[in-house]
């Protein structure tokens, strides 16, 4: 019996070791599930289709407009004209948080459901361990799909349409792929929360999802409701009245993450945004470009005005996973 | 009424090698232990040692606290008061520690369905911190003794539940622990595996001076291979020691002798058993059971059975009765059970009237 494998002695390694030990199983987990491919395909056919549609449109502007600054980003930005499909990032707005649903709604019901939760805890890790293992390895998940599709549309900008990003549209690029990341890890804390909370897999990704849809499809409904709630105007009689409504509907509305996310994105994406409204088609886009002659916004400037863009989301993020966390750590191990 | 006889100095049967002496006096002891879910009391005032090198089996109904009790001994669910100590640490305070030294098989234990049972394994002893050289021939080496090589290379969700049960206790077995707690270890495995399992237990507390709290409902297997039992009902334990030691105490006071007696080749017996049976002192009654075809003779008291026996012999040899076998029938756990627990129920209604 020379199998006598003793257990490493106790020690500051020993406490590190353990939500790294879960996060590289759930991660492997997550890389070989089916929903890992169909979610890859989806937000893969969601870059790379409205580019398609618009990659002629964009050509077209970018030969004849040879002075044109930050083109490469037009490939995030623009949506083809004669097809109905929003642009890169209001689409990856849309579906990213599906991924972050996605890769946590059953991360702690089923192991409940499976029996695997009682051994898994009786291994000697720290309970929290298992959440922010959990937490980690989805992020990585997401990471990983958002790099790749990034990837594509670049390599795609690249290769069939000739531009090559400049040193500062990596930079920006590169921030908003932050930003959209922290974007779907506040719905895959979310997700968690909900895997904590509901007993049952099926249950938690319904909820997650109608929650998903109630955001993105009806979010603006709902905005207009409440503004309408909290201040009626009748007809909009005098025009401080009605600046005043849209002024609260704005603020309304950014409550809504989704509001904050596409905010963010179009600033940080764009150079000559400097409020809210992004140009949507290549024509707007020229001429942005040369309203903002000269004048573009340096990457500070814009990472400076969606800073509070990014801590609310920071914010919201935290309190949804603070709350899965509690909640499990006090959850008893048995049903 | 639920006092507990003090614990006898244990035969020492085998010494734990290489076990530190917080071990050796008893890995597993509870103080008034308490776990209260709002009204409900789960486990009320558990006071429980298990020796080092024993197999001590805890029974009782299912809801009766049993798993509770496992919980708190492993730091996974806080008590509401007392103490506990495993292995001479106190689990709500030190989990980690008494959770690297103790295997636990959980009740209806379950594994990840998308993974062998190999890589299930792996991933426990990852958990552990294993070191990586040893694993594999660690992981080999508990699946040998559980009887899984065979099949350690398909996914676990075509296992039966009863393999999931053996790789459970392999799973336990991965840290090489110095105590074992299995919750249900034999529920749903076929009875040849049973036989199995139990013969690994006793070879894991032979060879290795393993302490192994068992929890289960199935009485036949826990009075096989236990050395002491506690009883337990409504989170309270009602009764600890030897069965034959729990059957003084809770037993109906008579003991029970199986005869087998040869009839002649001609059919007709050299004499009549049950009224050579019946005339004997201290027999209070002599029945015909036809499944196992021999004579049951209950005494009353059961000390005296030992002269009955000597009775019995002596007729044999002046009435010409053919004996052939003649034994005494050990006690049935379930009957010690049954009477254990009813007998608390008895008294808690006692209880309520006088108080009322």
């Amino acid at each position: 019996m020379s199998a006598q494998a003793r257990v490493a002695p106790s020690g500051l390694e020993g406490r590190s070791a353990g939500w790294r030990i879960v996060a590289r199983k759930e991660f492997a987990d997550h890389v070989s599930s089916a929903r890992f491919f169909v979610l890859l395909v989806v937000l893969g056919a969601a870059a790379i289709v409205p580019l398609y549609f618009a990659s002629d449109t964009i050509r077209s502007v970018a030969s004849q407009v040879t002075d044109t600054r930050d083109v490469f980003l037009a490939l995030f930005l623009v949506s083809p004209q004669d097809v109905p499909i929003p642009n890169v990032f209001n689409f990856v707005g849309i579906v990213a948080p599906l991924l972050g649903v996605a890769f946590a709604f059953d991360a702690i019901n089923s192991e409940r459901t499976d029996g695997t939760l009682p051994r898994l805890l009786s291994q000697p890790i720290y309970r929290d361990d298992v959440v922010n293992g959990k937490f980690a390895a989805g992020l990585a998940t997401i990471s990983l799909v958002l790099l790749a599709v990034v990837g594509v549309i670049s390599g795609f900008g690249i290769v069939r349409l000739g531009i090559v990003p400049s040193a500062d549209e990596i930079v920006r690029l590169s921030a908003w792929l932050v930003l959209t990341v922290l974007w779907v890890s506040l719905w895959l804390a979310f997700g968690l929360l909900l895997s904590v909370v509901i007993r049952r897999a099926a249950t938690a990704a319904l909820v997650g999802f109608g929650v998903w849809l109630l955001v993105a499809i009806f979010g603006q409904l709902i905005v207009s409701l409440v503004a309408g709630i909290v201040a009626p105007v009748a007809n909009a009689g005098t025009l401080e009245e009605a600046l005043s409504l849209t002024a609260l509907s704005t603020t309304i509305e950014r409550l809504l993450p989704l509001t904050l996310y596409q905010e963010a994105s179009a600033v940080l994406l764009n150079p000559t945004v400097t409020t809210v409204s992004a140009p949507t088609t290549i024509g707007q886009w020229q001429q942005w470009q040369q309203q903002a002659q000269g004048q573009l916004m340096s990457f500070d400037q814009s990472a400076l005005l969606v800073w509070p863009h990014v801590v609310a989301l920071v914010a919201m993020t935290a309190i949804c996973f603070g709350a899965a966390y509690v909640w499990f750590m006090r959850q008893e191990v048995r049903a | 009424m639920t006092d507990i006889a003090p614990p006898r100095p244990s035969r020492r049967r085998r010494s734990a090698p290489a076990a530190d002496p917080a071990t050796l006096t008893a890995p597993i002891r509870t103080r008034a232990l308490t776990k209260r879910y709002g009204e409900l009391v789960a486990v009320d005032t558990l006071d429980l040692e298990v020796r080092a090198g024993e197999i001590f089996g805890l029974l009782g109904q299912n809801g009766a606290g049993k798993t509770t009790t496992i919980l708190m001994l492993l730091g996974l669910t806080e008590p509401t008061g007392g103490t506990a100590r495993v292995v001479g640490l106190d689990p709500a305070r030190r989990p980690l520690e008494v959770k690297r030294r103790v295997g636990y098989l959980p009740d209806a234990v379950g594994f990840y369905g998308d993974l062998t049972g190999r890589e299930n394994l792996r991933y426990t002893a990852r958990l552990n911190g294993l070191a990586a050289a040893e694993t594999e021939a660690q992981i080999t080496h508990v699946l040998e003794q559980v009887g899984l090589v065979g099949r350690a290379d398909t996914r676990t969700d075509t296992y039966s539940r009863g393999m999931l049960q053996r790789l459970g206790i392999a799973d336990a077995l991965l840290k090489n622990p110095d105590v074992l707690i299995l919750d249900e270890p034999t529920t749903s495995i076929d009875p040849i595996g049973v036989v199995e399992i139990l013969d690994l237990l006793r070879s894991l507390v032979r060879d290795r001076g393993m302490t192994i709290l068992l929890s289960s409902h199935l009485l036949g297997q826990v009075q096989s291979v236990c050395d002491r039992v506690g009883i337990f009902a409504s989170g309270r334990l009602i009764g600890v020691g030897t069965v034959a030691e729990l059957a003084e105490r809770f037993g109906d006071g008579a003991a029970h002798l199986v005869v087998t007696v040869a009839t002649e080749e001609d059919g007709s017996e050299s004499a009549d058993p049950a009224t050579t049976l019946a005339g004997i002192d201290n027999v209070e009654s002599v029945s015909w059971d036809p499944v196992s075809a021999a004579w049951h003779a209950a005494v009353r008291p059961a000390e005296a059975s030992g002269k009955v026996r000597e009775e019995i012999l002596r007729a044999a040899v002046d009435r010409g009765l053919r004996l052939t076998s003649l034994r005494v029938m050990e006690p049935s756990l379930d009957d010690i059970y049954r009477i254990a627990v009813a007998g608390m129920a008895h008294a808690a209604g006692v209880a309520t009237e006088v108080g009322a």
